[in-house]
């Protein structure tokens, strides 16, 4: 169970274990404890005796530092062994995402990812630093002061036999009256923070709308479902204390009857009845402790599970023994190319593509929405593998090259694009860490950013919010093109990476790309056959089949839907 | 006191008092009720701790020192006394404790609802200054620390003041001069673990803010680990990522670590308050100062054994005590924003043909005058006369813009980005206020009419589409609450939608989460617009409506832009010049002023800026 949680403990296995030894230590100290103070009251107090009071007083303090000092060294420790611990899972988890392939993303969502990262590391952690320090305190504290009570006085002890049961099924029933519905607030909760976050972002259609009543009403009654929940759940809980505390009474009023007696009976001194006393609030507080416990660990649980499965998630794309690190050109062959995203027969999104790009050409790609172009792409840079069939670079299958040298060698532009925060330099520098500046300026003026960068006060040094949201769409898809074509990649894949370009600056880039790009194979998916009119090669795709394929005039000539499809471009070009 | 170093949580008594103020209120006799059980609950257990040693004293020692035969019947009696007190106590801790619960419970829901409720009447601009994080943290943080403060800290603490006086007077009542030595060892093991305490928040503070940050970088990367993936840019991320996660271990260690020793601090220098005065107390006893007994020694050790928990306590929670006030008053901070403001006496009716106003759902509207009952029909006239606007006072970014759309025209405005086309649609519906001329709407001034049937009567398409998580008709419906399940699908047909709408698994009655993340862009439009035409609003206002959908999806789209602005006026905002090619009205506006106005054909022999846009001799941006 939880497998790969737990190698993550990794080098805090010493604190862990530490901070168990002096957890241990630091119960039997405060075990010790209690017994000393009996003697200080039976020999020193009761007798009036003061060397005696300074004796075991001494002992006393003494034991009360060592208590002390083991009390901080399992804080210290615990606190090492639970952050480092947190430290470990968060970093096995970036790092386990960090190798995902695109199909791992794929299956868990984005934002489901950084659930895990974030919220359930932090509740992973506390689980953990309780594990260690409760979860180890109230059993001992339990079995020792049980122990010592039992030495103090056997028949005595027999107390515990109606008392612990009693708090034991109180309390798991309790537990198991409560806990459905906490668990149901939690989900309640999120339905509450959703309301908040849409009316937080979509502020301006609530407002344009005249919603603002109907969404107070709509937050009022998940607010209401919160405090009619949590009230519920929280009246179960509210006998949680009174049964602790009746327990305890009814055990105060047993013992000191019973221990009357044996007082009397001369088998027992009144400084043992204060210990005993002690040691029973001990053991009834050691038991609720447990089921504190017990609760919160269920409720980590959930975390816990939901990192496991990040941890264990098999990656789907394995590099060969030796890859290959050098490819040749940019040439790309596909051969009987099946592709699916689920691996499964009847969800086949491309059938039997075969393809022969020879290096330097550019290819445009055509096809209406769901054709699976951006499947087919996505295929040359290893960013999916194939079902059956070959995609080869440079005369290689791409399974055979390392996917860094593959990477690296194939720019190329996600259609969801995303910039970072960071000046716009940073940003361009992924393509190419050590770019010179007159190579960042090659970049931008192909990819037509330069003169917008430049309007700007701080230039290349301007800082880009998150996201790229002080940008428009259309500056951003550019710095997008240009971060690419800073890898001097032997292959360049556009896709539809100019939707938000005017049609002018759009040719403009194509221009650029043919003239300063020549040995570079450029694959580029467009809704404008404009865009695409000039290529070496033009593909029509349509439900995963390549429908046609051909340069313009031949496709004019031969495809009748390509030709229907340039007429009515024209036309509308045309009216415009 | 010691100045810290970091900065720290404070307590906040003015928060603090308003706080109250919330609870007091409605709850008034129940928490005196509270008040009442806690007070008993704490005697009870005060009682307990000192019948220990009464029962000894009293009762079992005369038994030990008698000789002959012994009666335990005293005992018993004592003990059912005992029996009766404990009892009540734990009646009064159930009590307590499920009062508790609705008042902490019920004043949560209304501060709760008082901010959900006010953040809704606050302007635009409120928004504009603060990121989505912010606000969504005095949601979840500020208010989930605020619960725990409300439910745990507040009746704990009342019972820990309520336990500390009562043991504080029965010790006085036993040894004045004991109570001084408790006194001090008290103000010094406070003075030591406050300022563990002290340490241990501000390191907490630390962690929230680097907890705050790694979140923000591991939020940021994961949204673009494809990104990632395409520019092998793996071993930089999780170089940068090493260096914050070390900085939060540290952070996180520290805060713990100070946490952690807290308890073992205050509990074992109670041991030694304990053996001080078990000494200082045998002391006095022999050398007979102060007429002490050695049986009140021995009780005045239990109490003081007492008093240490609650104190501990207390002091324990006073740092998240603390830490929740700095939250509440962050949420007081929002309850106290300036409202919208509406001084709007114009609302709009439903008018007979004959313009007589009706309660009955007519197809006819018209603006009354609600202090002079005047009717002025709806007919969707937009006036703007000198219009000057800038979103801080001293930077302009709208001058002297006048526009005048008959109703059922079609106005559009060009312009670089910045150039200040979606402030004028924000003026219009008045998210913002004008600092120089005037709207008129119907030839009423905009600042006459009350803002939410301004609103009412102007329906909205954006670039970026917000949808709520709820049923596509339900998104839909949002246009036009009592909307007719009919009344959404024909606007669906209208717009284009129902196609696509029909192909998803469940229809119409297919739940959309998260904003709609399972639909492309063009379906989200298309579902906006769909909202907008139930709406059917005499006036729209199109911004970027299609920007960002590809040209075969906008063709679809385009459609349904067409039945959606006919027989309106109407406003489009629009990047691709082609779609507004057909308006009344091309307004083309630079630097906050419009330099250019006329029909594409007059423009386009002007040979000005929007023919040198149009022919792509000048680049938009």
């Amino acid at each position: 169970m939880l497998k790969h949680l737990r190698k993550q403990v990794g080098e805090n296995k010493r604190p862990t274990f530490l901070t168990i030894l002096f957890v241990v230590l630091e119960v039997v100290m405060d075990v010790t404890i209690p017994f000393l103070m009996a003697f200080l009251l039976d020999r020193g107090i009761d007798a009036g005796n003061l060397s005696e009071i300074i004796k075991w007083g001494a002992l006393l303090l003494f034991c009360a530092s060592i208590a002390l000092l083991f009390g901080v060294l399992a804080g210290h420790f615990a606190a090492r062994a639970s952050t480092g611990f947190a430290k470990n899972v968060r970093r096995g988890l970036y790092y386990a995402v960090q190798d995902f392939s695109f199909a791992n993303i794929d299956r868990f969502s984005t934002s489901s990812l950084v659930t895990r990262l974030t919220t359930d590391v932090t509740n992973v952690q506390h689980a953990y630093q309780m594990l260690t320090r409760i979860a180890v305190r109230s059993p001992v504290m339990l079995v020792f002061s049980f122990f010592m009570a039992f030495s103090i006085n056997n028949t005595l002890s027999l107390v515990y036999l109606v008392a612990i049961p009693l708090l034991a099924v109180g309390l798991f029933f309790l537990i198991r009256a409560a806990y459905p519905i906490f668990t149901r607030v939690f989900k309640t909760y999120d339905k509450l923070n959703t309301v908040v976050q849409e009316n937080i972002r979509a502020v301006r259609v609530v407002k344009s709308f005249v919603r603002e009543q109907y969404e107070i009403k709509k937050f009022g009654s998940v607010s209401q479902e919160i405090f009619q929940d949590f009230s519920k759940a929280e009246k179960i809980v509210a006998f949680n204390s009174p049964l602790m505390q009746g327990t305890m009474y009814l055990c105060i009023l047993a013992i000191s009857y019973l221990g009357a007696r044996l007082i009397v009976s001369s088998s027992m001194t009144t400084g043992q009845l204060m210990s005993f006393i002690t040691y029973t609030s001990q053991i009834l507080m050691s038991l609720m402790m447990l089921s504190m416990v017990f609760v919160m660990l269920t409720i980590s649980k959930a975390s816990a599970q939901r990192i496991e499965e990040v941890l264990g998630e098999k990656l789907d794309l394995v590099e060969q023994a030796s890859p290959k690190t050098f490819m040749k050109d940019g040439s790309v062959t596909f051969e009987h190319v099946d592709f699916s995203y689920t691996k499964t027969e009847d969800k086949r999104c491309l059938f039997d593509v075969n393809l022969d790009i020879p290096s330097g050409c550019t290819v445009g790609i055509l096809g209406p929405t769901g054709s699976a172009k951006t499947s087919l792409v996505q295929l040359i840079p290893r960013l999916y593998d194939v079902d059956n069939g070959s995609v080869k670079v440079g005369g290689e299958d791409v399974r055979s090259y390392s996917l860094e040298s593959l990477r690296k060698e194939v720019g190329m532009v996600l259609q969801k694009n995303v910039l970072f925060s960071g000046t716009i330099e940073e940003n361009l520098r992924w393509g190419n860490e050590d770019a010179s500046e007159e190579e960042l300026g090659w970049a931008c003026r192909i990819a037509q950013a330069e003169s917008f960068i430049n309007s700007f006060p701080l230039g290349y040094k301007t800082y880009l919010e998150q996201d790229g949201s002080n940008l428009s769409g259309g500056q951003k898809q550019r710095l997008c093109i240009a971060r690419a074509l800073l890898k001097r990649p032997k292959i360049l894949i556009l896709d539809d990476s100019t939707s938000a370009v005017d049609t002018k600056t759009d040719s403009k880039i194509r221009e650029a790309l043919k003239t300063e790009l020549k040995e570079t194979t450029k694959l580029i998916i467009a809704q404008r056959i404009s865009s695409v009119m000039d290529s070496d090669l033009i593909i029509m795709l349509d439900d995963g089949k390549i429908q046609a394929m051909g340069t313009h005039e031949e496709l004019l000539a031969t495809c009748p839907r390509y030709n229907h499809m340039f007429e009515r471009q024209m036309r509308k070009e045309e009216q415009a | 006191m010691k100045k810290g170093t970091a900065k720290r949580p404070k307590l906040d008594l003015s928060t603090l008092k308003r706080l109250f103020s919330y609870i007091l209120g409605p709850y008034k006799a129940r928490l005196l009720v509270v008040f009442v059980c806690i007070l008993f609950s704490a005697l009870a257990s005060v009682a307990g701790s000192l019948f220990l040693r009464i029962l000894i004293d009293s009762y079992i020692t005369p038994l030990v020192s008698k000789t002959g035969p012994v009666s335990f019947a005293p005992l018993l009696g004592a003990l059912a006394v005992m029996l009766l007190i404990y009892a009540s106590g734990v009646i009064a801790t159930y009590l307590s404790n499920r009062l508790m619960i609705t008042i902490a419970q019920g004043t949560l829901k209304t501060i709760r609802d008082a901010m959900f409720s006010h953040m809704q009447s606050l302007p635009i601009r409120y928004f504009d200054t603060r990121s989505h994080g912010d606000l969504m943290s005095l949601y979840t943080n500020d208010a989930d620390t605020l619960r725990q403060m409300v439910t745990q800290s507040i009746p704990n603490f009342l019972s820990s003041i309520v336990t500390v006086i009562a043991i504080f007077l029965a010790m006085l009542a036993t040894s004045w001069q004991l109570t001084i030595v408790v006194l001090v060892s008290l103000t010094a093991m406070l003075s030591i673990s406050s300022r563990v305490a002290r340490k241990s928040g501000s390191y907490f503070v630390a962690q929230q803010k680097t907890l705050g940050k790694t979140n923000g970088y591991i939020e940021e990367m994961i949204n673009g680990q494809k990104v990632i993936k395409v520019f092998t840019h793996e071993q930089k991320a999780k170089q940068q990522f090493d260096v914050l996660n070390e900085e939060l271990a540290g952070d996180a260690f520290n805060a713990h670590r100070f946490a952690n020793i807290l308890m073992p601090i205050m509990g074992n220098i109670s041991y030694i308050q304990y053996v001080v005065v078990a000494i200082v107390g045998g002391f006095f006893a022999l050398s007979g100062i102060g007429a002490l007994t050695l049986g009140a020694i021995a009780s005045f050790l239990q109490l003081s054994r007492t008093i240490n928990m609650p104190i501990n306590q207390m002091a324990s929670q006073l740092n998240s005590v603390a830490m929740a006030l700095a939250g509440t008053k962050r949420i007081f901070a929002l309850l106290d924003e300036q409202k919208e403001i509406d001084e709007g006496t114009a609302t709009l009716v439903n008018v007979t043909e004959a313009m007589e106003e009706t309660d009955q759902r007519t197809e006819r509207w018209a603006w009354k005058d609600e202090r002079t009952g005047k009717l002025t029909s709806l007919e969707g006239h937009v006036a703007l006369h000198e219009v000057d606007f800038g979103y801080v006072a001293d930077k302009l970014v709208l001058k002297d813009i006048s526009i005048e759309a008959q109703p059922g025209q079609k106005i559009a405005l060009v312009g670089a980005t910045g150039a200040g086309k979606t402030t004028i649609t924000n003026l219009i519906n008045r998210f913002y206020d004008l600092a120089d001329g005037k709207i008129r709407y119907d030839g009423i001034n905009i600042n006459r009419i009350r803002k939410d049937d301004l609103r009412r009567s102007l329906g909205v398409v954006l670039q970026d589409v917000h949808l709520f998580s709820a049923t596509v008709l339900e998104n839909i419906r949002y246009g036009r609450l009592d909307a007719t399940d009919e009344e959404v699908f024909e606007a669906a047909r209208l717009s284009n939608a129902d196609t696509f709408i029909s192909h998803l698994p469940q229809g119409y009655q297919t739940d959309l989460s998260s904003d709609g993340a399972s639909l492309s862009q063009g379906q989200r439009q298309l579902i906006s617009i769909a909202r907008a035409l139930v709406a059917n609003p005499p006036v729209l206002i199109l911004d970027e409506a299609t920007s960002s959908i590809d040209t075969h999806t906008e063709e679809v789209v385009q459609k349904g832009m067409d039945a959606l602005m006919e027989g309106r006026t109407v406003f489009v905002i629009a990047h691709r010049l082609s779609t507004i090619r057909n308006a009344d009205v091309i307004m083309v506006l630079e630097d906050g002023r419009i330099i250019e106005r006329g029909t594409h054909k007059a423009l386009m022999e002007e040979k000005g800026q929007y023919w040198r846009l149009y022919t792509g001799s000048f680049e938009l941006e």
